[in-house]
């Protein structure tokens, strides 16, 4: 259903300049939840690389998470339904690589919208110790706080969680096992 | 699929096409054509970027068959977590591939085509990753030799003089280094752990270690390649692999294999197209879908 906003916003589109019109599609991609993460959005992700007005068309960027995210293309779909619902049915959507998606890009705020959801946040993945050769994960000696009672006390469970993009971790103290966002 | 060339389907196998075929068509690269060193850069690309991408679909599809079989369900979930990567990855090689095949004047075959349509003679993956996963110390070794090299190799890739090919390697290294952190984490649990899983893990360990030399090993069309700064050789990676995987098993409280005798040496292994017996029993199950209902879509 096309609200009378989004009827406005159409007829905007129509006729604003194009710097306008391209935050428009911002603010619309911002809505887009994540469909395996629904508390963030597209953007708060940090999947969405750029957005251009091009010929009457409007060309989004977007990266993947992981190479075989199998939500990339329900994402896409997503997109393209959001934008139509606003008026904007002529959408070109870039698979962008390079630079690849890191974590690091994740909007802070998704961060607490995170927690709040029971996922424990990413750290950051800069000034992560990187080394040549090959590091056991448990060596790595990471705090992943439990996002339910913020005890440090969790222990992993298992490298992967419910996504390619999450491990599993359990906490000692409320006992609850739970997904925390990998740093990547 | 004949058309795909003459190919070297194992001791012995027919070949498929006809001897005659054309030699510069694109695609058509015989163990013996490497050798002689007659390849074309773009004959040589397409070759390279089935091998990168066949062995991440084969590990994928063998990955994939402990669904439901884990031994425990995190693992489980997590065995084919590392296998959607991998099929991710395999993928963007592949699609390349086609694209590389069709700048070349050749058929410009999809991911799907060249996944589902090539017979195993034609599968140009390395053996280690066709090998059955027998029990899970089997199955994390395998990925253990595979994601130290795999990481090297990337890391190579990732500063190739081909763009796509190095923004696919930089997507790629971030998941494999995890990959890596897991597998060798799984080898000193195992290793270091009960007399059972220790004799498991020496067990698979050493049963693996001959299928290693190929991942290290080059011919023609990785020499026309590594001239073009496009990959590294694969040869200077074998140093720093071997000291990754010694310090991982000397955690281990594994012995290192000693043996020098290697599979698929002299330019006559998987990535050439000569495989083991069990790439046609996978090929069987992986494909049959697209064999017995042409086209079929999800």
């Amino acid at each position: 259903m096309v609200t009378a906003e989004q009827r406005a916003l159409a007829t905007v589109d129509q006729s604003v300049a194009p710097a306008s019109t391209v935050a428009v599609v911002w603010d619309a991609l911002g809505t887009v939840p994540d469909p395996e993460v629904p508390a963030v959005s597209i953007v708060e992700l940090g999947i969405v690389r750029g957005v251009a007005l091009r010929g009457g068309r409007v060309s989004i960027e977007v990266t993947p998470t992981y190479s075989g995210c199998p939500a990339t293309e329900m994402i896409e779909t997503m997109i393209r339904e959001r934008l139509a619902a606003i008026g904007m049915p002529d959408v070109d959507i870039v698979r962008r690589l390079s630079p690849p998606w890191t974590t690091d890009w994740m909007a802070p705020e998704a961060k607490a919208k995170l927690t709040a959801f029971g996922i424990a946040p990413p750290h950051l993945v800069v000034g992560r110790v990187d080394v040549a050769g090959i590091s056991p994960l448990r060596r790595a000696g990471v705090v992943v706080p439990c996002p339910r009672c913020a005890s440090p006390r969790t222990r992993l469970l298992s490298q992967f969680g419910s996504t390619a993009c999450k491990a599993q971790y359990r906490c000692e103290a409320c006992l609850e096992p739970f997904d925390y966002f990998k740093p990547h | 699929m004949n058309a795909a060339g003459p190919s070297q389907g194992g001791n012995g196998a027919p070949s498929g096409g006809s001897a005659a075929a054309p030699a510069a068509s694109v695609g058509v690269v015989s163990p013996d054509a490497t050798r002689r060193g007659a390849v074309t850069a773009d004959e040589a690309l397409f070759q390279y970027l089935l091998r990168l991408g066949d062995t991440d679909v084969i590990l994928a599809q063998r990955l994939g068959e402990w669904v439901g079989h884990g031994p425990v369900l995190e693992e489980d979930i997590a065995l084919t977590n590392v296998g959607l990567d991998l099929l991710g990855q395999g993928r963007m090689w592949l699609s390349y591939a086609g694209e590389v095949e069709a700048r070349g004047g050749g058929r410009g075959r999809t991911e799907d085509e060249l996944a589902f349509l090539r017979d195993g003679g034609d599968y140009r993956n390395a053996q280690l990753a066709e090998l059955p996963n027998g029990d899970f110390a089997t199955t994390m070794a395998r990925q253990f030799y595979f994601d130290c090299a795999h990481l090297m190799l990337l890391r190579g890739l990732a500063r190739s003089t081909d763009p796509r090919v190095a923004e696919i390697a930089a997507k790629a290294t971030k998941e494999v280094a995890y990959h890596a952190e897991r597998s060798a984490d799984w080898v000193i649990r195992l290793g270091d752990g009960t007399a059972e899983s220790h004799a498991r893990m020496q067990k698979a360990i050493d049963a693996l270690w001959p299928y290693t030399g190929e991942l290290f090993a080059v011919d023609a069309v990785d020499l026309a390649l590594v001239e073009a700064g496009i990959v590294p050789d694969a040869r200077v990676l074998r140093d720093p692999w071997l000291a990754a995987v010694d310090a991982v098993l000397m955690e281990s409280t594994l012995a290192v294999p000693t043996g020098q005798w290697m599979q698929g040496s002299n330019a006559r292994g998987g990535k050439q197209g000569v495989h083991t017996e069990h790439l046609g029993h996978l090929l069987a199950e992986m494909q049959f879908l697209q064999r017995a209902y042409p086209g079929a879509q999800w």
